[in-house]
């Protein structure tokens, strides 16, 4: 679905991508991992074309990604950001079908799809006419994530989806999330700093560090055979976060 | 239609457009009523007069005379100092004005070493001018000084001065820097006084009744010399030239305006200095309008019966505040129309954008009233050159605030928006540009406000206005005439103001006018 070939990024002269090569399996999940400022981030915004690579290329469902095509090819794509990216003037409604609109949808059309997103990600159509500062953080991811599905794009980019969230909304949304990533078998590309949700949504994790992926394959391959001290490390620290009060509870 | 397909259509609308669709449309509709507002018709004669009392009664009195040979007549009063209406002259801007022999061959034509008037009328015809034979008085300067001040120092002559270095000089702005004004006459009589002040040649009489000045500069057919009784030295070195009063007038008038010519030289010979004095003293003495007393002189010495249209002080209002309005909604509509995509562009391309607000910086830094000047020579006088300067003037508060509304859009914002694969023209529409709307209107509110009191000054180059009472005001010394443009154009000022907390109703899309919820 989607292949990275030798994709690399420099900013003033700090590696910010060394040459990297990822596939990512259509209908997987694969979740990008890693501390800040490892270059997880960057690899996602050089898929969508937020950012231009310096060398190497994207290839994405057969196609080289370049300035003539990019525009196209995003609306094959949905992209979710931390803070969710909402257009504070436009109403909820306006938000999710504003590329649909753009594209010359017809009402009907749209109509249909709105339908179908509300129902899926659980949002209240009563809500649809209000504006994002009106909206918890929450339910403004909700309609993130229906803006960047509103053109049932083949490939999801999500970077922190759920960062910003208080721990309670976050756990329901990333059950809601996972089942709707298995519901629709989109291929998903993930980014995130949290091992615990690494581990819930990814067919495949990628351990990035500095600007390259250390190690890549299932969770559990990460966790029985590290691939070098740093893989072990990261590990180790967020599951000794967890496993003292797993003693006490 | 269901209630929901209607919410559905009215979403399919770009959201924000149609608010700009309103304020480009009130836009477009106050710049069309200002091109239809009818300019001077081209077949009248246009009389100009000085900003002084004098100049007006002569400029009113050619304007009666010019009817009374049935032509359509203009007279656009106060339109500056020598330098303006000659140009305007030159440039046939105006037909006719009032003007003195000794300016024309000191001043303005100074550089041709013109001996005598036979001179004089050649000079003028090179350049397709004419003037009328002398009307009769010699209105030649004088430095006058208190009577209490004169007795005291046993002052009579201009050459008894060179023993009083102490004293303080006031002078009109125009005589300070004139060839034949006071640089000549410090030469000639090698006066030692430092202390020498320009000020407005009305406000110097003010100057030396409080004290403040102890010399200062007359037209000897001012009123107020009597008025504050003051006494007149005597040129005892003869450096004032004779300042004949003539009328100028350009040479095509003659077929341009059968009769019209025929007509202004009645007025040779007819004006002796007391007589004009006592004009001019009617005139800012005792307050009457100079059409009046144009009138009457008029009737009597040349028995010409002329019907004033007397214009109500309403009639004025309404007018000063139709001009007014003219030049700030050209102006500023203009400054809209190009300093949004100038700030547009500013935003998208940082290196032009840094050129474009030094640019529009600078020009922001003019003095104003040097901007209005310096369109004389461009454009001559009147609304266009006016409108000119202050579509520049205000242009820096548009184009800074749209590139500051532009470039502060989040970058999550802007990113969302690139990433949802919506075309560059389509993201400026319907994201950047509403996001920035707030600010832009900000701008536009600044520019509008800082436009209604600057184009009070508009009037100093005849494109009348609310600075026209302020002018004539200063000119008589009447305080209720300046306020006459003062406060309507303070009121202009808060009404603009206003406007622009209705038109951000408008304009700031609802979306970013509620309080966040984030903060329950």
């Amino acid at each position: 679905m989607l292949e990275l070939i030798d994709v690399a990024k420099h900013y003033n002269g700090a590696i910010a991508l060394a040459p990297t090569r990822l596939r990512v399996p259509r209908g997987e999940t694969t979740v990008l991992i890693g501390p800040s400022g490892c270059g997880k981030s960057t690899l996602l915004r050089i898929v969508v074309g937020l950012v231009a690579p310096d060398s190497g290329r994207v290839v994405f469902d057969g196609e080289t990604l370049g300035p003539a095509n990019v525009r196209r090819l995003r609306a094959r794509m949905g992209y979710v950001i931390q803070e969710g990216g909402l257009f504070p003037h436009m109403t909820v409604r306006a938000n999710v079908t504003l590329m649909a609109r753009q594209l010359g949808w017809d009402r009907a059309r749209i109509e249909t799809r709105l339908e179908t997103l509300l129902a899926l990600v659980h949002f209240p159509p009563a809500l649809l006419d209000r504006y994002p500062l009106e909206l918890s953080g929450g339910e403004r991811q909700r309609v993130s994530l229906m803006r960047a599905l509103m053109l049932d794009p083949d490939l999801l980019l999500l970077d922190e989806p759920l960062g910003a969230l208080d721990p309670m909304i976050r756990y329901d949304l990333q059950q809601e999330l996972k089942s709707i990533f298995t519901q629709l078998g989109k291929t998903v590309l993930l980014v995130t700093h949290d091992l615990a949700e690494a581990a819930h949504f990814a067919h495949t994790v990628a351990l990035m560090r500095d600007g390259a992926i250390v190690q890549r394959g299932p969770m559990q391959q990460l966790v029985r055979a590290p691939a070098d001290a740093f893989v072990e490390k990261f590990i180790a620290a967020q599951r000794m976060a967890l496993e003292p009060l797993r003693e006490r509870v | 239609m269901s209630r929901r397909a209607r919410a559905i259509r009215a979403a399919e609308r770009p959201e924000g457009a149609r608010r700009w669709a309103i304020v480009g449309a009130v836009l477009a509709l106050g710049l069309v009523a200002a091109a239809h507002v009818p300019a001077a018709a081209d077949e009248s004669v246009r009389i100009g007069s000085k900003k002084f009392t004098e100049s007006v009664i002569l400029g009113e009195m050619a304007r009666l005379l010019v009817q009374s040979a049935g032509h359509a007549v203009e007279h656009r009063r106060e339109l500056g100092g020598t330098r303006v209406l000659w140009g305007a002259l030159l440039a046939g801007e105006i037909d006719v004005y009032p003007e003195y022999t000794g300016t024309l061959l000191k001043e303005i034509l100074a550089g041709e070493r013109l001996v005598d008037e036979v001179a004089l009328v050649d000079a003028l015809a090179r350049r397709e001018l004419r003037m009328t034979p002398p009307l009769g008085f010699n209105n030649t300067y004088a430095l006058g000084v208190s009577r209490a001040l004169a007795e005291r120092l046993g002052l009579r002559r201009i050459s008894d001065l060179r023993a009083h270095p102490d004293l303080v000089l006031g002078f009109g702005n125009e005589f300070l820097n004139r060839a034949d004004g006071w640089p000549g006459l410090k030469r000639r009589y090698r006066l030692p006084q430092r202390d020498v002040r320009g000020l407005d040649h009305d406000l110097a009489y003010r100057g030396i009744a409080s004290g403040a000045l102890d010399v200062i500069d007359l037209y000897t057919t001012d009123a107020e010399i009597g008025y504050y009784d003051l006494v007149a030295l005597e040129d005892d070195l003869g450096f004032f030239p004779a300042y004949d009063a003539v009328l100028l007038y350009r040479a095509d008038l003659e077929h341009r305006a059968p009769g019209a010519v025929e007509a202004l030289k009645r007025l040779a010979g007819r004006i002796d200095a007391p007589t004009m004095a006592r004009l001019n003293a009617r005139v800012k003495l005792e307050r009457e309008p100079e059409a009046d007393v144009a009138a009457d002189f008029l009737a009597g010495a040349l028995g010409i019966e002329s019907t004033i249209a007397a214009r109500g002080p309403w009639e004025r209002l309404w007018r000063h505040t139709r001009e007014h309005l003219v030049l700030v909604a050209v102006s500023l509509g203009a400054a809209i129309l190009v300093a949004v995509p100038l700030g547009v562009w500013a935003a998208l391309r940082p290196r032009a954008g840094h050129l474009i607000l030094a640019a529009a910086g600078v020009i922001q830094t003019i003095p104003s009233l040097a901007l209005f000047v310096f369109m004389i020579p461009l454009l001559g006088i009147g609304g266009p050159p006016a409108a000119v300067a202050l579509f520049l003037y205000s242009l820096l508060p548009i184009v800074r605030n749209t590139h500051a509304g532009l470039t502060d859009i989040p970058a999550p914002i802007r990113e969302s928006a690139e990433a949802l694969g919506l075309p560059r023209a389509a993201q400026l529409r319907l994201i950047e540009l509403p996001l920035a709307g707030r600010s832009i209107l900000a701008g536009i509110k600044t520019s509008a406000v800082i436009n209604v009191g600057t184009a009070t000054l508009a009037a100093l180059i005849g494109a009348g206005g609310y600075g026209q009472p302020i002018l004539t005001g200063i000119r008589l010394d009447d305080v209720g005439l300046i306020l006459q443009g003062a406060v309507p154009a303070a009121v202009l000022a808060l009404l603009v103001q206003g406007l622009f907390g209705l038109a951000e109703r408008l304009v700031v899309p609802r979306g970013l006018r509620i309080k966040a919820l984030d903060a329950r």
